[in-house]
């Protein structure tokens, strides 16, 4: 039997004028590590914090463990990081361990999770003393405490050295391969790439993608084709096409090998050609471009003359 | 039970750790009493005069808990990160607000007891064993509305406004509840007006426990309504509390 451990439908959350969350609809099974990917400011975080109880829709609904998120009874098997690494900076290592850990009924033994995420020689240091990586370290402590089934987990590594990303990134592997189930957000497709299965892909208050990881990985991981020409025929293999100054245009692909072929079959007088891997934020770009336009890609804003 | 032990122990840990902050709670009543209480002869070595001005003065030490520590304090962790990330926890509003209160109780006690040794030695405030005892319990329950007023603030304010309103509420309420000047002094109007202060109630209840005075009638009304009042506002700006971050 397969149960949702979260749920949002239709769910619609403004800050004054500004629309955060559109009618937003998405099933967490048990099981899935569901990475929430977008640029900053589209709606992840919002998405989170509807999720941990922290804020209300406007409109629809969320669910936690089937219940109310604001019942503090339907958290008791969450387990979370906050984007901010939230630690109150007087207190030691060890005590605020011991704090959320009583709040719950079978807690793993403090001495372990230090042990597991090498934190013990700084169990008795205030937390406003940790480095970076241990304040996050200890902020993935805290989520684990409690043996969660849903660990929701906000930007995880942002700032992070590759040590310590690799190390909080195998404790989510293990977490998962224990039977957990997995949110988490980011904006770098790196960290979707290593932990998650299934990507949503957030955009402006919506979702844009709700795919595997290779199929998501195939749609974003776009090269820009710059060139400089005087016109553009219609191009097949251009996802979004940007004019710059000076006649010149960047030309977003998922091929560019293709798309050189065609602009040479074409005969377009082009210049000074340059390839480059596309920014993921321009990868979302024409994501969003392309699903206002439900037509085929590539004719979105091409230009064309004879 | 065990979450509010748990959250009042944390919260007084917190507390303590950056002992500065309440250095100021726990010492102002004390050196109001040394200025204003022990040069005068006609209060400090009456009795009934210098216990009736401990008492009124203690009060003022629970009312300045409870604004400080506990207005501005929750309205302080509010706009940290520890915050939002504790309310993600499976614990709700109860043992919170019950933990605060606990901590309230503690940290009055500690602004009481340099003032009361005062109190002793440099005058002739003087109670018996039960009379103290009953203050103690006068004072705590005087403290309950004044208490859910402070922890009203915290969560409805930003730290920000939460400092002036507990500055504008604390001085008015503890003038015009008598706890500087005893309100025998007072105009008629603002006698009247004083009457239906939480602070005038909860100092009448607590000079009646300490002196055997006359306790007013309204004085137990008063207080229930005050502190009725105050915690639902304090249970309602709770919940639609939100932190103070945009998104």
């Amino acid at each position: 039997m397969t149960d949702t451990l979260a749920r949002w439908t239709g769910v619609t959350r403004r800050y004054g004028d500004v629309l955060a969350l559109d009618h937003v609809s998405l099933d967490v099974p048990a099981g899935q590590v569901v990475g929430l990917l977008g640029p900053n400011g589209a709606g992840k975080s919002t998405l989170i914090n509807l999720l941990l109880g922290l804020r209300r829709p406007d409109a629809g609904s969320v669910e936690l463990f089937g219940g109310d998120p604001r019942v503090p009874t339907n958290r008791m098997l969450l387990g979370c990081t906050t984007q901010e690494t939230a630690l109150p900076p007087t207190l030691k290592v060890r005590e605020v361990l011991d704090f959320v850990a009583g709040h719950h009924p079978d807690p793993v033994p403090t001495a372990q999770l230090l042990d597991e995420l090498g934190l013990t020689d700084q169990a008795g240091r205030q937390t406003g003393g940790l480095s970076g990586g241990q304040r996050r370290r200890l902020s993935v402590a805290l989520a684990l405490v409690g043996r969660p089934r849903l660990l929701v987990l906000d930007e995880p590594t942002t700032g992070l050295d590759v040590d310590a990303r690799h190390l909080l990134w195998q404790k989510v592997r293990d977490f998962h391969a224990d039977g957990g189930t997995v949110v988490v957000t980011s904006h770098y497709l790196e960290e979707i790439e290593a932990l998650a299965q299934r990507v949503v892909v957030v955009a402006a208050g919506r979702l844009l993608v709700d795919d595997t990881l290779d199929a998501v990985r195939a749609r974003v991981q776009q090269r820009r084709v710059s060139i400089r020409a005087r016109a553009l025929p219609d191009l097949a293999h251009v996802i979004r096409a940007e004019a710059g100054g000076d006649g010149r245009w960047s030309l977003f692909t998922a091929d560019s090998d293709a798309l050189v072929r065609e602009l040479v079959r074409a005969d377009v007088d082009f210049h000074d050609l340059e390839v480059a891997p596309a920014s993921l934020e321009e990868a979302f770009l024409a994501l969003t471009a392309e699903s206002r336009t439900a037509g085929p890609p590539a004719t979105t804003r091409t230009e064309t003359h004879a | 039970m065990s979450l509010v032990a748990l959250h009042t122990r944390y919260i007084a840990l917190e507390t303590l750790r950056v002992p500065i902050a309440i250095v100021g709670t726990v010492m102002f009543p004390v050196l109001s009493f040394l200025f204003f209480v022990v040069p005068f002869d006609d209060i400090s070595s009456d009795p009934v005069a210098a216990t009736a001005a401990a008492s009124q003065l203690s009060l003022f030490a629970v009312f300045s808990v409870c604004l400080f520590q506990f207005g501005v304090g929750v309205s302080d962790d509010r706009s940290t990160p520890w915050d939002p990330y504790v309310r993600t926890l499976p614990v709700g509003a109860g043992p919170r607000i019950t933990a605060r209160l606990l901590n309230g109780v503690l940290f009055a006690l500690l602004g009481l007891l340099p003032l009361l040794v005062v109190a002793a030695l440099l005058t002739q405030a003087r109670v018996t064993p039960v009379q103290a005892v009953l203050g103690l319990v006068a004072l705590g329950v005087a403290g309950v509305p004044l208490l859910f007023m402070g922890v009203a603030v915290g969560y409805s304010l930003p730290v920000k406004a939460a400092v002036p309103v507990a500055q504008v509420l604390l001085f008015p309420l503890a003038f015009g509840g008598g706890l500087f000047i005893p309100p025998e002094g007072f105009p008629a109007w603002l006698d009247t007006v004083s009457q239906g202060l939480p602070t005038r109630a909860g100092r009448d209840l607590v000079i009646a426990a300490t002196t055997g005075a006359d306790l007013p009638a309204s004085a137990l009304p008063v207080l229930s309504a005050w502190a009725v009042a105050c915690a639902a506002v304090a249970v309602w700006a709770y919940r639609r509390d939100e932190g103070r971050r945009f998104r």
